[in-house]
């Protein structure tokens, strides 16, 4: 065919189809470079030298950084190439706190991996960082500099994706680190706690803070009763480790498993969920009919709460008073506990990192103490289910627990992006039939486009809609709504896709992304009940718990913490 | 002894070379040669003004060996350690002033903050080995009983200021 240009990766011909680099192309090859600073969602670092190639003259170009051109020779695998590579692993490996077996990220190390697949057998220079350089200030996220190899990844996903800029490189040549400004803990900084870039790390430098033990002994305490909520997000990313189908539903077998680990009650945020619908969609219209704090921004994403608390506090008045689902589930439940006089021990599971900060946030306390006592992330939980033993693929999948049994699909999709959006437009349509639920789907507030827009017409009017994923594409939509653009609605989650690719989810690569989304979608259908109103208990929650304290319970303003 | 940290320099510098990220080491010079250091204070404003975060401007100034975080004194005396000046002996140089202030590797700064003593790799004054340079002046040719004259005679003119 004319106008077909090719290269050649091992003497295999590939065509050049508008890649931006080599890797790409030669991934096509059907070979899996070595690479630990390449993410396609970021820029091009071009740091870590591992994904070299030898061209035809025998020179070294970084795959990742040099764009295809027709006619080029690349060779992958040569004597010249691994004993490239084996010493830059033995030089990061010289540099690196070894602690492998005790490592939170043993067995699942990109460093490790490599080190495993080019056989390193030894590192001939001593070893440079033998203690952990830890910062555990923050409560979502450890960073332990004794573990870094400086790709950057996590400043990249700091800086671009999320426009937080918390950390960045500091210092030169042997002395430089990952550092936040004048090396401040991170909590002092201005990290979020979203854990984007814990889910890039390669290495242990950065993990997630683990409540497991805490969870342990609350199973144990048989004077404690144990209840635990599960978010929309962790049923469709949990399967992929533990043996099951990936993107696949297994919120029956995670039921199962807790119960076997010692939970006495199992819920489904997804409840949670269905009370926010109904609450922020009453705060929606009524800010539309007053005109006040229009647009109104939502208020489920707690790193979202933290970067407009921290970077535009103007903004606050129009951020949802609502609490997050996981914050109204633990209300109703801790209520309960406190009627009965129960000594209760609240865990969430949830996707999401920053969650352990809000569950810490004093604006929730009663009585001095947190509705939620611990935040299990999706990673934290298949740790526990292998801990205890659990074949999970084995287990029969079970149901949660009544009096907050009945879930509808609309509280279930706010696990993606777009699905607080849905799920709010489903109770403000009027028209209650199932082509209205098709519709709806469509108007533009699903996919994986980081920002989605549309104009929903009301009586003679219209609304502006705006979905966002990632917060540098929330503070793209602040410039443009500061610049005199209008919002009747801003739909904000800090993770790009939604929940379903939270800091705390097992990490995912676009294809599990769009699995886990569908997953999410196709829970939702297969519910009897897909209107948060349509709910048969939200009746009883509101006449029998929340009663006169709607207020107290579910609604929460931000500043105390 | 405080320092009042005014934000006009910074404006200034701004105003001049653009609220943009390209500007930032410019600026960072500006502030640099106005308070002789970068003073903690100066990074979140230039943070606000250059949107950009706290974290990257530090990386900047700690990039660079001639951003100094910490307060220097009012005279920065740089003793040449180049190859021709250390051969020419400006160890010894190094030393006298040291002991002549009560200063030493760790310690670079009196408490006063009226001088600093550092080394350089090279002034670029090798004909006049060995050299010092006393904030933008070179002094050719030093020993170390002419170094402590020269730091006499500026306590002299400080004293009678």
């Amino acid at each position: 065919m004319e106008n077909k240009q090719y290269l050649t990766v091992d003497g295999i011909p590939v065509e050049i189809n508008g890649e931006k680099n080599l890797l790409e192309l030669i991934r096509k090859a059907g070979v899996q470079m070595p690479t630990f600073c390449y993410y396609s969602e970021l820029s091009v670092y071009g740091a870590c030298r591992m994904c070299m190639v030898e061209n035809q003259w025998g020179g070294f170009e970084a795959a990742c950084s040099t764009p295809p051109k027709a006619g080029m020779e690349i060779k992958t695998n040569t004597d010249k190439l691994r004993k490239y590579r084996k010493n830059i692993l033995e030089l990061l490996l010289a540099n690196h706190c070894r602690d492998c077996t005790t490592c939170d990220k043993n067995s699942n190390c990109k460093l490790q991996d490599l080190a495993m697949r080019f056989k390193i057998e030894g590192v001939r220079f001593p070893n440079a960082n033998t203690e952990r350089k830890e910062d555990k200030s923050s409560p979502c996220i450890i960073k332990d500099s004794s573990k870094c190899i400086l790709c950057g990844d996590c400043v990249r996903m700091c800086n671009e994706i999320q426009n937080v800029g918390a950390i960045d490189f500091a210092h030169r040549g042997s002395k430089m680190t990952i550092s936040t400004a004048f090396d401040k803990p991170l909590a002092e900084s201005p990290c979020v706690g979203c854990g984007q870039c814990v889910a890039v790390c390669p290495t242990g430098a950065l993990v997630l803070h683990s409540d497991a033990e805490k969870i342990w002994k609350a199973l144990q305490d048989k004077n404690v009763k144990t209840t635990v909520q599960i978010a929309p997000a962790v049923r469709v990313a949990i399967g992929k480790e533990l043996g099951a189908v990936n993107g696949e539903n297994a919120m029956g077998k995670i039921v199962t498993a807790l119960r076997r680990m010692g939970f006495d009650e199992v819920y489904d945020t997804s409840l949670g969920a269905d009370l926010t619908v109904m609450e922020e969609t009453q705060e929606f219209l009524d800010r539309l009919d007053s005109g006040k704090n229009i647009p109104l921004i939502t208020s489920c994403c707690p790193a979202w709460i933290q970067y407009a608390e921290k970077k535009h506090p103007e903004l606050l008045p129009n951020i949802s008073s609502c609490r997050s689902p996981m914050q109204m589930m633990a209300s109703l439940l801790k209520k309960q506990a406190r009627e009965k006089g129960e000594n209760s021990f609240h865990v969430a599971i949830m996707p999401c990192t920053a969650k352990k900060f809000e569950a810490a946030r004093h604006e929730f306390d009663v009585d001095g103490k947190p509705n939620v006592d611990a935040v299990l992330t999706t990673k934290g939980l298949i740790r526990m289910i292998k801990e205890a033993g659990i074949l999970f693929e084995d287990l029969e999948p079970e149901a949660v627990d009544m009096p907050f049994g009945t879930v509808s699909g609309a509280g279930v999709i706010f696990g993606t992006t777009g699905g607080v959006t849905e799920a709010v437009l489903r109770r403000v349509m009027s028209e209650k039939t199932r082509a209205e639920l098709l519709a709806i789907e469509k108007l533009g507030q699903r996919g994986t486009d980081g920002i989605k827009e549309f104009d929903l017409p009301v009586g003679e009017g219209k609304i502006h809609i705006a979905v966002v994923s990632g917060l540098a594409n929330a503070e793209k939509v602040i410039k443009r709504m500061k610049a005199g653009e209008h919002f009747d609605f801003i739909e904000v989650m800090a993770c790009p896709g939604g929940c379903i690719n939270g800091g705390g989810q097992p990490f995912g690569m676009r294809e599990d992304k769009a699995r886990r989304t569908k997953g999410l979608y196709d829970a939702d259908k297969l519910l009897s009940i897909r209107r948060a109103e349509e709910n048969p208990i939200l009746d009883d929650v509101y006449k029998n718990i929340i009663k006169d304290e709607a207020h107290e319970l579910l609604h929460v303003h931000y500043g105390k913490h | 002894m405080e320092q009042t940290i005014n934000f006009e320099v910074l404006d200034q510098a701004i105003k001049d070379y653009g609220n943009e990220e390209k500007a930032l080491i410019a600026i960072l010079q500006r502030a640099q040669e106005h308070y002789r250091y970068l003073p903690r204070e100066i990074f979140p404003y230039l943070a606000e003004k250059l949107d950009i975060p706290e974290a990257r401007i530090y990386g900047v100034a700690t990039f660079y060996e001639n951003f100094s975080l910490e307060r220097k004194g009012k005279y920065v005396v740089k003793v040449c350690d180049g190859t021709a000046c250390h051969v020419r002996k400006s160890i010894p140089i190094l030393e006298a002033l040291r002991k002549e202030l009560g200063l030493s590797e760790a310690k670079k700064t009196t408490d006063d903050y009226m001088f600093t003593v550092e080394t350089v790799s090279c002034l670029g004054a090798c004909s006049s080995a060995p050299a010092v340079m006393v904030n933008d002046e070179i002094y050719p040719t030093m020993t170390p009983d002419t170094a402590v004259a020269l730091i006499n005679e500026i306590k002299e003119k400080e004293a009678n200021a």
